[in-house]
């Protein structure tokens, strides 16, 4: 079948292009070539040696065979190989399932070896970092994890110890495996050989449903996929996209899964008065309606930077007509985390996923100025902030609507409280730090009557006589990019999973 | 030879005149001797005409893969924009060779001046001369030389007087066979594990530190003031057999041999003869039975194939075997092949660098499959087996240490099946080597 690449390409790559996957170990587009593995052999026309296809560049009119004798016949090798010293233990082994070695058996593999009751290699487990376990008896030295921690992370903590049958991967008698970065050497291995200690008998790889999302933890804006089972984000692992983050994300992000299933979670609209009383949605909208046709004087909106585009967005058109500070804060750390070894990556300390979206919708960083124009305000909309650190005092006067995904004390004194999704429980979008907007998408159901928040200002527009019901993130997203200029000329179906850069008026050209 | 014996008359004594006296070994002693010649001679040439007259000698590289030494010299950059590098791979730890340890030991001005020349050839200024760990005594004699060629002006930043930097560095080895391998050789030197690596790039393009590097063998260099001060036709003309072959090749023989040592033979000298004459032949009572030619990478002959064998490339390749680094390991009819196959595996399963699948598991495979047959409790299976594995194990790999562990196996059971056979059915039980 014939292909057509840029020069340089290799016949791994250009192959993958035609639609096949010639099975590889070593290789992985994110890190240097290493050719070790030699399960990528396969047979170039007057080459009179097998080709490594993941080093072996594409030439003019070259014609490459990848199924023939010789070539499945060396990667069956290759197979059997390194299925002398594997345990097979896959019945206890995290990464069954999602195993490369399982994989390619699978496709090409023999049934039965034919190494006799020789003992297998064995090495102890061990303890390589906080998240880290390394279980050498699966290993098959690919050294994906050493490159990563040597050409990425520039943290040479990592290395192959020992020579012939007896190497291992070893690790720096010094150091732990601990760089921000360390997890995705995990995700590297191909096999069940590096672990994490979080994720470690967790799940099932075959129970685990896959959805695109993007990493709250920072304005780096990592791609993402949130792993669920029964309705539970167990992990976040990486998604490639060659523009944010290739395909890595840190320790950091790993973590914000914790959070997204958290228990404490408002359930159900509630008004305001002596106590607050659970109400139907209609009641609730009903009443916000009221105070948002009511306000007296200036009214200001408090809003997360973790909140998407479309509530953004909505949130102002809701208080469109009043006098409006419209205010964000945002966590920063005191210092970056970078992968060194890849331009433009690190974990911000900026720890939120959309303030760029914030401040290209004419949100302000201007919380403590904000607080105290709300204390002589008529209204004061709260977009899933949690008010810590603001004195009650500070908020007697205005009427406050609280759109929220949890219930601080404070937020006690508002007319009327509105219980919306998270991010891994709605379709939505953030810009980040390099102004590209990114969708997410909905992984779970939100808790009791919890709706997007997208919905719930959709509909109080509505009740304003400013709108229609919204019916999906898409909606609100095409709402906006008609009237911020920012947004211009994007679409939410042209933004696909890899997203577009504000002002660029087209998608990214990546292939999805 | 030169040490311990005297050279035997049907020897060509060019790189081993001067084995076995000690006087050769200082400066002033090798210039007496017509030291440091060649290299004034080359200082006066452009580095592209004293390419030019190795290309013509003919001479070809004695670190095993036997490449023409001159065409591999022109590979490199003809405009010096970067640093050049020039290797001496004096790791000499194939089994059965060790002829580059007596260049060093008796003749260490020979090797820097050969070094120096080629680094004028390739407008390399600096060259790292690789030294195998274990050789003390060579080292402590290369040093000395290069403090003293130093001292004298040979070699710095005024090399000979003609202008030209010229340095010599010598890295010792930490005992790894596969740092011999050129590329291995290059990492190590920068001081990373000594693994292969992957061509492209050559070494010409980026080989030590990313720069055009070239390496050659101590014999080589060793060989090329000779080629300056005697002429490549002189050089030429040094061939008993094929054209392609010429000048003259020190054989390690080890083994089953009455004098074992270092011969110096003119390319195309008939293997029997190297045995049975300059060697003495095996003991009395004993008879020849194989042959491993060219050190321990190289396919095994049997008798009749190691006594018809012609020793050059050629030669060698025709009997289906390689002259290597021209390590000849003689074997009487006292040894137990099956025994010496399993020690050469276990030595390569040892050796791998443990990159290629192939070769890490498959080096130590070989090796347990070997090791149950010796214990009586192979089958016959077993010897399939082995062939089938020494299959993916051959042209598969970075290097050709994976190839290098193949070779005995696949002739040992080709040529010697009975003896495999004898432990499998029970007939013969495990015996040690006598020697
Ligand atoms: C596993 C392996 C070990 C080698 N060891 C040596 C060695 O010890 N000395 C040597 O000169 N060449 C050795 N070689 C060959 C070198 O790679 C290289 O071909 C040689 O140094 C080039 O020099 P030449 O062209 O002068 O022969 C080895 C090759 C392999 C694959
Ligand atoms: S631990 Fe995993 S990634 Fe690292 S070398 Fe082994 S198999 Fe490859
Ligand atoms: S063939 Fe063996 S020694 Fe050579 S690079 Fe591969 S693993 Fe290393
Ligand atoms: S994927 Fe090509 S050698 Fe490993």
């Amino acid at each position: 079948m014939p292909v057509s690449v840029p020069k340089g390409t290799t016949i791994l790559e250009a192959a993958k292009q035609a639609g096949v996957l010639i099975p590889h170990y070593c290789y992985h587009p994110g890190l240097p070539i290493a050719g070790v593995c030699r399960m990528c052999l396969v047979e170039v026309e007057k080459q009179p040696k097998l080709q490594i296809s993941c080093a072996t560049t594409v030439a003019e009119g070259q014609v490459v065979n990848v199924f023939s004798d010789q070539a499945k016949k060396a990667r069956q090798g290759v197979l059997e190989f390194l299925l002398i010293n594997h345990p097979l233990d896959c019945p206890i082994c995290d990464q069954a399932g999602e195993c490369e070695l399982q994989d390619y058996v699978f496709q090409e593999g023999q049934a039965r070896t034919r190494y006799a009751d020789y003992a297998k290699r064995f090495n102890p487990v061990e303890d390589f970092g906080p998240d880290i376990l390394y279980v050498p008896n699966r290993c098959i030295l690919c050294t994906r994890c050493v490159r990563f921690m040597e050409h990425a992370a520039h943290d040479d903590v990592l290395n192959v110890s020992e020579r012939g049958d007896r190497a291992v991967i070893g690790i720096h008698p010094d150091k732990k495996l601990d760089h921000t970065w360390a997890g995705n050497v995990v995700d590297l291995c191909p096999v069940g050989s590096l672990l994490s200690k979080d994720f470690l008998h967790r799940a099932r790889a075959w129970e685990l449903d896959k959805t695109a999302s993007v990493c709250p933890g920072c304005s780096q804006g990592c791609n993402v996929n949130l792993d669920t089972r029964n309705n539970v984000v167990v992990r976040l692992r990486p998604r490639a996209n060659l523009e944010v983050n290739r395909y890595f994300m840190c320790d950091y992000g790993r973590g914000q899964y914790r959070w997204m299933n958290h228990g404490d979670r408002i359930e159900a609209p509630l008004l305001g008065g002596k106590d607050l009383t659970a109400v139907d949605w209609d009641h609730a909208l009903d009443r916000a309606v009221q105070l948002v046709k009511g306000i007296s004087g200036p009214a200001v909106t408090l809003v997360s930077p973790g909140a998407s585009n479309e509530a953004l967005y909505l949130a102002r058109q809701v208080l469109g007509n009043a006098r409006l500070q419209a205010a964000f804060r945002v966590h920063r750390e005191a210092g970056e985390w970078s992968l060194a070894g890849v331009p433009d990556l690190a974990l911000r300390a900026e720890r939120a996923p959309n303030v760029a979206g914030a401040l290209a919708l004419g949100y302000r960083e201007e919380f403590e100025a904000a607080i105290q124009t709300a204390a002589d305000a008529g209204l004061l909309l709260v977009l899933d902030d949690a008010l810590d650190g603001v004195a009650p005092e500070a908020l007697q006067t205005p009427n406050i609507i609280y759109l929220g995904t949890r219930l601080p004390e404070i937020a006690r004194r508002a007319r009327v409280v509105l219980p919306i999704a998270n991010v891994a429980e709605e379709d939505g979008t953030f810009v980040n730090r390099d102004r590209r907007v990114q969708r997410y998408f909905q992984a779970k159901a939100a808790p009791g009557m919890a709706r997007p928040a997208w919905w719930v200002l959709g509909e109080i527009l509505r009740g304003l006589g400013r709108g229609d019901t919204l019916s999906s993130a898409e909606e609100a997203f095409d709402l906006l990019a008609q009237s911020e200029p920012a947004f211009g000329g994007l679409s939410y179906a042209g933004l696909g999973v890899r997203g577009a850069v504000l002002g660029s008026r087209q998608p990214a050209g990546q292939p999805a | 030879m030169g040490f311990p014996h005297k050279p035997h008359p049907k020897e060509t004594v060019v790189l081993s005149q001067y084995f076995g006296d000690a006087d050769a070994r200082s400066y002033a002693g090798w210039v007496q001797r017509g030291g440091y010649e060649a290299l004034k001679k080359s200082l006066a040439m452009t580095p592209v005409a004293v390419q030019d007259i190795v290309k013509a000698s003919g001479l070809r590289g004695r670190g095993g893969a036997g490449f023409p030494t001159g065409l591999k010299w022109s590979f490199m950059p003809k405009e010096r924009t970067r640093t050049h590098y020039l290797c001496c791979n004096a790791d000499e730890s194939e089994p059965g060779t060790f002829k580059d340890r007596e260049i060093m030991r008796w003749t260490p001005h020979a090797l820097i001046e050969g070094c120096a020349i080629a680094q004028h050839a390739i407008q390399a200024e600096i060259c790292y001369i690789y030294i195998r760990g274990e050789f003390t005594e060579p080292l402590r004699i290369m040093e000395k030389a290069i403090a003293e060629a130093y001292q004298n002006g040979v070699l710095g930043a005024n090399a000979m007087g003609s202008g030209k930097r010229i340095d010599q560095f010598i890295h010792r080895g930490a005992g790894a066979y596969i740092c011999g391998e050129e590329t291995a050789l290059m990492n190590s030197i920068e001081g990373k594990r000594g693994n292969p690596r992957i061509r492209p790039p050559f070494p010409a393009a980026a080989g030590v530190f990313g720069l055009p590097t070239t390496i050659n063998n101590v014999e080589t260099l060793a060989a090329v003031p000779h080629i300056i001060n005697r002429g490549a036709d002189w050089y030429k003309s040094l061939y008993l057999s094929n054209p392609k072959s010429t000048g003259t090749k020190l054989i390690s023989v080890s083994g089953h041999v009455q004098r074992p040592g270092n011969y110096e033979i003119t390319m195309g000298f008939p293997l029997k003869d190297l045995i049975y004459d300059l060697c003495g032949g095996v003991k009395p009572g004993r008879t020849l039975k194989a042959c491993i030619p060219g050190g321990s990478s190289v396919p095994i002959l049997n008798k009749e194939e190691s006594e018809s064998c012609i020793l050059d490339y050629e030669g060698t390749v025709a009997k289906g075997t390689m002259l290597g680094s021209g390590g000849a390991i003689v074997f009487d009819d006292t040894t137990d092949m099956v025994y010496q196959v399993m020690r050469l595996a276990k030595f390569y399963a040892h050796e791998s660098c443990a990159q290629c699948t192939q070769c890490r598991e498959g080096t130590a495979w070989t090796v347990r499959i070997l090791q149950r047959i010796l214990a009586g409790e192979g089958t016959i299976q077993d010897l399939d087996l082995l062939l089938d594995l020494a299959d993916q194990m051959t042209g598969k790999t970075i290097c050709v240490l994976s190839d290098s562990c193949a070779a005995p196996v696949v002739t040992g059971i080709k040529k010697f099946r009975g003896e495999f056979e004898a432990y499998i059915k029970g007939a013969r039980k495990p015996v040690m080597a006598t020697v």
